[in-house]
């Protein structure tokens, strides 16, 4: 398996191509370049994905799947067990994650041929989606905890890099310097659990970290506490923090609904299907130190969860630009990932929820970068974020249409599309593990299904607006990519992904709970028929409805507030209150002393510097004075 | 024989002149010539104390003859400097001759 390394490398090397050489190359050689080099990249992964699962690399003689070293070198040496290494680990969810990153990534390098030709910039926006695959790549097949932290920063790097890219637009700007701060905000906490864990563990080995039920992290960690809480308490809550500010979980989830002003094919790729899922990765990952070393933690990261994707879910439904109304869904669906993992067990099939997880990620990965691609291709024949500006367009866009339907149908939980497995299994795992979480992720169902149907009949239905008129089919370099993930969004459900990935290893047999899933099926069409109802003709019902909710639906329309909440923090609080001061005291202290210093030393040298006036007269005149001074007094003293 | 006092109280007019000179005057020429008066009186004190107190040595004649010798070079680099400036500044007066402080 000593090839997985160029799946990581091709992309690095082609970051270094477009980025130095993108001005001699012109923009279709560099697109034509990058696209080719992930497609190779794509390739190898497939190739991995086969040897892994099939060809009997990756399965151990007891059945179960091993883990893999693809390929390891020794980067940072600290002492004889502590050391950095650099490496490919070969695992179900990692060699998933490679075959999800490389497709997407795919997909998103040939649709943004059609959606950002002409832009300035093109060679330089390549540039950076290589870069952000290769970060993501050597995330998911990091070897130990330190080289995800890596990646993990250079992928919230080129996150930045990206939302920024339209960098003449101050929006724009400020979007990508608020996820920037947020999740690094959040990646302080990564850092400091990463430190606790390798201090008390002596290794940032993942597999050393987990073997054997996390035997290693129990046993070194036990004992020590500070503030009431074990010291692996605090190690993996601080690790799950940063996990939540790159997978958006309240009250982190602030920068993600900003980051939409990005390219949109920028965010189906990576505030979608990609990064933001790195923090339910990272959780899947220690996913054994968390359930044996800290299972209150596990509880933590499942009401976390739970509340986002309802919080997530109620803004989703009264935002009026479409990309938002995706962003919301994203954090909504991330949020179901994180509840599944928090509910989840270990062995066979108490191990649901993680599977469940990890199914979710996989099949959202598509619909959901689907759903943006679709909005994308809306945005380029309108030119308008906003719905108002929207409206009909289902005849004048038939394949977008019928493509959106289809994610549209899988996201809410509609059978047989690859969303109702997935939701399905994560919603039965949570009956089985706390039946609050499993009543509000059954709500958040509903909701769900509501908010994307309206999202859904406002393009396609409704009135058409006056832009909406002039509307045409995206090209066809726009509508292959959709008709893949559609395609793709459709069968991935009927993978048996119990059979492959599983908190233990172990693959088990896991059938639909039906009983679950005619809930979810239920609660999913009466959202659908709710939305039909109110928005598939033009009328005056939402907005009756919307004066009768009143305050509740202003706060939802200002998300709830939280953003203000956090701008009162900033600005108000830390700020006024603590940065002024120190400003203050910087200013006027400090500054103070050596102004002063310097202040004294000038006014000395203007007091005496006339002395030196350059008349060699006036210097012999001292001289002498001088000598005759001395003179005297060592005559007479 | 002359007292030696006569010759040092010479001499100490001399260097006293000199001295006044040096300061007061503001052509170069006139500060050289002030410059040369000085060295005279040294040398006389030389050859005065050489006289009076050792006259068995010459070490004060010989000393007093080598002034003489230093101060005809020191004379000559003087003149050269003064005719140098005078080229630059087409003056030799001491009080406009000021750019040695920058």
């Amino acid at each position: 398996m000593e090839f997985t390394i160029y799946i990581i490398l091709v992309p690095m090397l082609l970051f270094f191509v477009l980025a130095l050489g993108g001005r001699w190359l012109g923009p279709r050689t560099a697109g034509i370049i990058g696209t080719a080099g992930m497609g190779a990249a794509a390739l190898l992964s497939y190739i991995a994905v086969y040897k892994y699962f099939f060809a009997g690399a990756g399965i151990g003689p007891d059945g179960n799947y091993l883990t893999v070293t693809g390929f390891n070198a020794q980067w940072l040496r600290l002492t004889d067990s502590l050391h950095i290494d650099m490496g490919v680990l070969l695992d179900p969810i990692s060699v998933m994650m490679l075959a999800v990153v490389t497709t997407v990534s795919l997909m998103v390098h040939i649709y943004s041929f059609g959606y950002m030709k002409g832009e300035r910039g093109f060679q330089r926006y390549y540039a950076f989606l290589s870069l952000f695959s290769f970060s993501m790549l050597g995330l998911v097949v990091a070897t130990n905890i330190f080289q995800m932290y890596i990646f993990w920063e250079l992928v919230g790097a080129s996150s930045y890099l990206l939302i920024g890219f339209y960098y003449t637009r101050p929006a724009a700007v400020a979007a990508s310097k608020k996820a920037f701060i947020v999740t690094r905000f959040a990646d302080f906490g990564f850092l400091i659990g990463i430190l606790i864990l390798s201090y008390c563990t002596k290794t940032f080995d993942f597999g050393a970290i987990t073997a054997d039920n996390a035997s290693l992290a129990v046993r070194t960690m036990e004992g020590s506490s500070f503030l009431g809480l074990s010291s692996a308490t605090w190690a993996m809550l601080l690790i799950f923090m940063g996990g939540a500010g790159k997978s958006a979980m309240f009250p982190l989830h602030i920068w993600l609904p900003d980051a939409m002003e990005g390219p949109t094919p920028v965010s189906a790729l990576i505030h979608a299907a990609t990064m933001v899922v790195a923090g339910v990765y990272l959780v899947a990952r220690m996913f054994p130190v968390y359930l044996f070393a800290a299972p209150q933690v596990l509880t933590v990261i499942g009401y976390v969860g739970a509340f986002t994707a309802l919080f997530a879910a109620i803004i989703a439904m009264v935002q009026t630009d479409i990309k938002r109304v995706l962003a919301f869904s994203t954090i909504s669906q991330i949020a179901y990932m994180m509840v599944a993992l928090g509910v989840s067990g270990m062995g066979g099939h108490a191990g649901e929820g993680y599977t469940a997880s990890m199914f979710h990620l996989f099949t959202h990965a598509f619909f959901k970068a689907l759903l943006f691609l679709g909005a994308g291709a809306v945005i380029h024949a309108v030119h308008s974020n906003e719905m108002e500006h929207m409206g009909g367009l289902r005849k004048r866009m038939p394949v977008t249409h019928i493509t959106f339907l289809v994610a549209c149908l899988a996201i809410a939980g509609i059978p047989p599309l690859s969303g109702f497995f997935s939701k399905d299994e994560i919603l039965s795992a949570a009956m089985e593990g706390d039946k609050v979480l499993f009543a509000v992720l059954w709500i958040v169902a509903g909701i769900t299904a509501f908010y994307m149907f309206r999202l859904y009949f406002r393009i396609f239905w409704g009135r058409e607006s006056e832009t909406a008129r002039h509307a045409h089919e995206a090209p066809a370099v726009m509508l292959v990519p959709l008709a893949v993930l559609a395609l793709l969004t459709c069968v991935t459900g009927f993978i048996p992904f119990s059979r492959f990935i599983s908190p233990d290893n172990a693959p088990y047999a896991l059938g639909i709970n039906w009983g679950v899933a005619g809930a979810s099926i239920a609660i999913g069409i009466a959202g659908i028929a709710l939305a039909a109802w109110l928005y598939m003709r033009d009328s005056e019902r939402p907005q009756r409805i919307a004066a009768r909710m009143g305050g509740f639906y202003k706060a939802a329309k200002r998300r709830l507030y939280i953003d203000d909440a956090w701008a009162f923090l900033t600005k108000n609080i830390i700020f006024r209150r603590i940065c002024a001061p120190i400003a203050w005291f910087d200013r006027h202290v400090i500054d103070g002393t050596w102004c002063g210093i310097a202040n004294v030393t000038q006014r000395t040298s203007e007091a005496i510097k006339g002395i030196q006036n350059g008349r060699v007269q006036a210097y012999a005149l001292l001289f002498i004075i001088s000598v005759l001074l001395i003179t005297i007094i060592t005559l007479f003293i | 024989m002359i007292p030696m006092e006569h010759y040092l109280i010479v001499s100490s007019i001399m260097f006293f002149v000199g001295l006044y000179g040096f300061l007061s005057r503001k052509n170069l020429l006139a500060i050289l010539i002030s410059i040369e008066l000085i060295l005279n009186s040294v040398e006389i004190n030389f050859s005065v104390f050489n006289r009076y107190l050792f006259p068995e040595h010459m070490e004060g004649m010989f000393f007093s003859l080598f002034g003489i010798a230093i101060s005809a070079a020191e004379t000559a680099v003087a003149i050269a400097i003064i005719i140098n400036v005078y080229r630059v500044t087409q003056e030799i007066d001491v009080r406009h001759i000021d750019k040695m402080k920058y």
